[in-house]
């Protein structure tokens, strides 16, 4: 999977994108935010306020139950401020 | 999308070649201010600005305006329909974003680009950094935008009845 960040969320994480393996028992966006989260650090302060974390999963907006599967572009990134 | 800066006239008479049944063209354009956006009920704060970064999701941007300008198209009698939001640093008095709408009457044209706006600062992924004497900073989301973007779905105006006003 593979994972890319934007604007705070992407200072706070410290890389603009990643690839990732999370356990199988990832499957909605909820979980692989709280899985990140826990891995503390950079992770643990950018998703620390999730009601300001949009994701888009395969550049198409996701809610915390949408799913995400291995192969998936998986985008975080605060709301969006541009006009 | 874009780095590089754009000419409005050029773009109207660009899109005029294309739109000769439109009687009535509305032009949006959005500047750098001198000052912070500030406050989040929307009011510009004392605090001067020396940039404005804009960063965006390349990929996403395009989906999203493309999806965004299809909408406005389906709401209102269109002839002819241009977004061009640029991204990089920006200094104040620089162009950021252009709207322009054509249509047969002048009703359709000003709806659909209030529309186009209130749409793609709400929902295309660009983000905004600030730079000032005091460093840089994340532009935060505002209310009064989540508001002018919620009209258009609570009111859901119909382009019917927009058809025979302008």
């Amino acid at each position: 999977m593979k994972l890319v960040y934007f604007a705070w969320l992407r200072e706070r994480v410290g890389i603009p994108g990643e690839s990732v393996t999370p356990p199988a028992d990832v499957t909605t966006v909820g979980a692989l935010l709280q899985w990140l989260k826990a891995r503390g650090g950079g992770y643990a302060e950018a998703l620390k306020d999730l009601s300001v974390v949009r994701v888009a999963v395969n550049q198409e907006y996701a809610g915390p139950d949408a799913p995400v599967r291995p192969g998936d572009e998986v985008a975080l990134f605060p709301p969006v401020t541009g006009g | 999308m874009q780095a590089e800066d754009f000419d409005v006239g050029a773009e109207i008479a660009a899109l005029r070649q294309g739109a000769t049944g439109s009687g009535a063209f509305v032009t949006f354009t959005g500047i750098v201010r001198e000052y912070s956006s500030g406050r989040a009920d929307g009011a510009t704060s004392d605090k001067q600005l020396t940039a404005m970064t804009l960063e965006h999701y390349p990929g996403m941007t395009a989906r999203t305006l493309e999806a965004i300008e299809v909408e406005a198209r389906s709401r209102w009698p269109l002839d002819a329909c241009l977004i061009v939001h640029r991204y990089g640093r920006l200094e104040p008095g620089a162009n950021i974003v252009l709207v322009i709408t054509a249509s047969p009457h002048r009703l359709a044209a000003f709806e659909a680009a209030e529309f186009l706006v209130d749409w793609l600062k709400t929902k295309a992924p660009f983000w905004k950094l600030e730079e000032s004497g005091a460093g840089g900073h994340w532009v935060e989301a505002k209310a009064i935008d989540d508001k002018a973007a919620d009209r258009w779905t609570v009111a859901a105006p119909g382009p019917a009845q927009h058809r025979k006003a302008g």
